[in-house]
């Protein structure tokens, strides 16, 4: 919370000519998630239920290539900073959306990706700003000019890691997260110290031979155990406790060769963050062969449970199960299918571990299996409105045909094992899901088409989010009822942010297509 | 099969030929499309192509392509009129300049960082440290060649790095904001100010609008004594980006 205060301090001097409008708290939107906690809520109220059918485009930001667009943008001060595929930076000005300054990136040819040369957003502290990069750096950047300060390797690109994921900052530090767990790299969660880009810790999310955990692998499989940490996670500073969603075990689609839980793949890890040490694991998806990341977002709400005040973790699962813990102990407090699943028994044991069912597993003709490899939800960023107590999650529906295959291992290729396909003959379909974290049903669901965007709740009583085809729509936080809908004319790979625009009103942005789209309630002609 | 001698060493003449004109094309082709921009290599207005590592180009494939498609908002073109054959010829050409050796500068590097340090990091950042009022120098070195940078330090006005126009903007309210223009359109002006804050000034609110135009806000260091000008020359031709 303090990162919050100087920054609006400094916002406030930074914009002397333009700073007419009050600095409330969730003026500026500072962190991947609004807040750390992982909310993506904007307690912001100038746009409301009763003017939301109001909200008209501001003005749009082209960005220089046509990679997929993942970006959640990070504002301060009336300044947009917006990472590019494939991880360069721009910073755009938010009355007029015109670009103040970029970075562009010359990359190494032949990096290996996955899924797109992507990237999901940029850090700020202070006056710089933090990216990761495509070919695995960390850059430090400084905030007025695009400059950069410094850039440190912080895994070998040739072997399949990148770096996707938009940085935290902890402190005095910038946490990041590895991709690549299609390549069978070992997957990390490391800390650099975000005014020297000295490595403070790095935690290993598959341990070394010997280690804990080490005995839920066989062989040498634990050398190319993936579980990497490709969607930012969330931080309790009470606590000073880091959560984050690890990814999928390595190979994907094949499991003969790494028998047991394969630790901490597909898991909750929380550690200190000041070192990096593990303080507890939840493993959602023991063994998995479907590939069903754990890396959706860690919402941290204080809540009473069955009449006791407790520190929870929400956690919407791509493997179809809704979960809360106990975020001080790691505690499982309830697990519930709120996708239509069939790779797991329904009722999870009493310590919330899964069974698998039987013939689950892809073979060579091909396993029928819900969900599909997409799974319930993915990257799309859930949100949390601290006013309706809903966790708003996109999710989808779908079942998958999965083939295993070859599970040799060369450094830098792919390393998945197998295959899959929709099920034939069946569309998927997708929407919101307003979750209640006491029971773990939805209380509404909004039709939206699969899609892959994030969701927004504000202050004014809005959920904000895209339909599959692109439309930009806006929802009532506690009806689900539509109360807007503008089409952006690209599909959304991205997550709605909002803040108070450099001309003093709340906006709402998100990526579409190969755009920044910025929404806002104007009535006069678009003058100044 | 054993061929007769003289037909043996007829074959390696035309080979050794033929390598000889790849390169000889190479640089003739360079000369012509090349030259007007790169000079020989180090010594022109554009990118010093002496340097066994490009930042656009770290590997073959990407030198063709830049050669080829140039550098999207710079002034380095695409190319026109070469086939692809003569576009590797360059690209050799290009390459065998990254490998000869670097030219040699007079002054004193390290005399000269301390003079940079003095005058000039106030407005210019090398190695993540400096002021945000001039271009970031980190990678001058392989950009600009030594005479091109004597040119920058002593005349600053004959060849202004586009986008780096100063302005002094007067609003209504009585500020004077002076500095770096981001961009402007009719509605609004973007401008940089000396402490790194960026100022976003309303049309509507301004009174005047000051422009330095054809003047660099970079002063002249004419009167600098000529070994510090050549100790801050070779310092800033280390500066390679790493
Ligand atoms: C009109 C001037 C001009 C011409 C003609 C020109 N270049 Fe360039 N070239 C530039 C400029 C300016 C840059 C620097 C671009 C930048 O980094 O913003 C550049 C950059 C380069 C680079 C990248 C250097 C680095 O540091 O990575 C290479 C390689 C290059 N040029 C090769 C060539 C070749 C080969 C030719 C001829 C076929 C050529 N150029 C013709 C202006 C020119
Ligand atoms: C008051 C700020 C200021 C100071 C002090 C200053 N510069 Fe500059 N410099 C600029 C600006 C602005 C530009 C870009 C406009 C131009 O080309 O004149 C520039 C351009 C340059 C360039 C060309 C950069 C490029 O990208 O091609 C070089 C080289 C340079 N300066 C070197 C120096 C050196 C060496 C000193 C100290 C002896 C110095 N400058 C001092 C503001 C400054």
């Amino acid at each position: 919370m303090k990162i919050l205060k100087t920054s609006l301090i400094f916002a406030g001097a930074c914009f002397a000519h333009i700073a007419l409008y009050a600095q409330a708290p969730g003026t500026d939107w500072i962190n991947y998630q609004g807040n750390v906690e992982g909310f993506r809520f904007s307690p912001l109220t100038q746009v409301t239920k009763a003017n939301a059918g109001r909200l008209q485009p501001l003005w749009s930001y082209q960005i220089d290539h046509t990679d997929k667009f993942e970006a959640s943008p990070i504002v301060r001060g009336g300044i947009m900073y917006i990472s590019e595929p494939p991880s360069d930076v721009t910073a755009l000005e938010t009355r007029s959306g015109k670009v103040l300054w970029k970075y562009r990136r010359v990359y190494p040819d032949n990096i290996p990706t996955c899924c797109g040369r992507v990237n999901r957003g940029v850090a700020i502290l202070g006056d710089r700003i933090y990216i990761g990069t495509l070919d695995a750096h960390l850059v430090a950047l400084d905030a007025s000019s695009g400059n950069v300060v410094w850039d440190v390797e912080v895994a070998d690109f040739h072997k399949g890691y990148t770096s996707t994921a938009a940085p935290m900052i902890v402190k005095d530090k910038v946490i990041i997260g590895s991709a690549g767990g299609e390549f069978g790299v070992r997957g990390y969660l490391a800390a650099y110290d975000a005014k020297t880009g000295k490595q403070a810790w790095r935690f290993w999310t598959v341990p070394n031979a010997g280690e804990p955990g080490s005995e839920t692998w066989t062989g040498q499989s634990l050398k190319t155990g993936s579980a990497t940490t490709w969607v930012t996670g969330s931080y309790d500073p009470a606590l000073n406790t880091l959560y984050w969603g690890t990814g999928n075990p390595g190979p994907d689609w094949k499991g003969t060769s790494r028998l047991g839980d394969n630790l901490y793949s597909d898991s909750l890890i929380a550690l200190d963050a000041d070192t990096g040490k593990l303080k507890w694991h939840f493993q959602f998806t023991p063994h998995d062969v479907l590939d069903l990341d754990a890396t959706q977002t860690p919402i941290l709400v204080d809540a009473n449970w069955k009449g006791k005040p407790r520190k929870l973790l929400l956690f919407a699962n791509r493997n179809c199960f809704y979960y809360v813990l106990d975020r001080t102990t790691g505690e499982y407090l309830l697990g519930k299918e709120y996708v239509r699943q069939t790779w797991a028994e329904p009722n999870l044991s009493d310590k919330g571990k899964a069974t698998w069912r039987p013939n689950t597993q892809p073979t060579e003709q091909g396993t029928v299996v819900y969900p599909n490899s997409p799974g319930a939800t993915n990257y799309q960023a859930p949100a949390y409105s601290p006013n309706t107590k809903l966790h708003y999650v996109m999710t989808r529906d779908e079942g998958g045909v999965f083939y295993s295959g070859d599970d040799t291992y060369k450094a830098g290729s792919w390393f998945l094992a197998g295959r899959f396909v929709s099920k034939p003959g069946e569309e998927a379909t997708g929407g919101v899901k307003a979750m209640d974290p006491m029971t773990g049903t939805p209380k509404w669901t909004f039709e939206t088409g699969p899609s892959w965007s994030g969701v927004l709740a504000t202050g004014g009583g809005l959920v904000f989010t895209a339909m599959a085809d692109g439309d930009m729509i806006a929802l009532d936080d506690s009806t689900g009822k539509l109360l807007w809908r503008y089409p952006m004319g690209g599909k959304v790979n991205a997550d709605p942010i909002s803040y108070i625009g450099a001309d003093g009103k709340q906006q709402i942005a998100i990526a579409s297509g190969h755009a920044i789209f910025a929404f806002g309630l104007r009535d006069t002609p678009p003058i100044n | 099969m054993r061929l007769p001698a003289t037909f043996r060493r007829l074959i390696l003449l035309t080979i050794a030929c033929a390598s000889v004109t790849f390169a000889q094309q190479g640089e003739r082709l360079y000369k012509f499309h090349c030259a007007f921009c790169h000079g020989k290599g180090d010594d022109g207005m554009a990118a010093n192509l002496v340097s066994p590592k490009l930042p656009h180009a770290p590997s073959d494939a990407a030198l063709i392509n830049i050669i080829k498609n140039g550098i999207p908002g710079s002034d380095m073109p695409a190319s026109l009129g070469m086939t692809d054959a003569e576009i590797r010829q360059v690209a050799t050409y290009v390459r065998a300049l990254g490998r000869s050796a670097p030219q040699k500068v007079p002054g004193d590097a390290t005399k000269g960082q301390a003079a940079f340090d003095k005058s000039c990091r106030s407005c210019h950042m090398a190695k993540g440290n400096g002021g945000v009022m001039g271009p970031d120098l980190s990678d001058i070195g392989l950009r600009r060649s030594p005479t091109n940078l004597k040119n920058s330090i002593v005349e600053p006005d004959a060849n202004i790095v586009a986008g780096w126009s100063g302005v002094t903007v007067k609003t209504k309210d009585g500020k004077s904001v002076r500095g770096i223009k981001l961009n402007e359109d009719m509605l609004t002006i973007h401008v940089r100010t000396a402490d790194g804050k960026i100022q976003s000034i309303a049309k509507s609110q301004t009174a005047s609008i000051e422009r330095a135009g054809a003047k660099s806000t970079m002063p002249s260091f004419k009167q600098l004594p000529a070994a510090d000008l050549d100790n801050v020359i070779a310092y800033l031709f280390t500066l390679r980006g790493e």
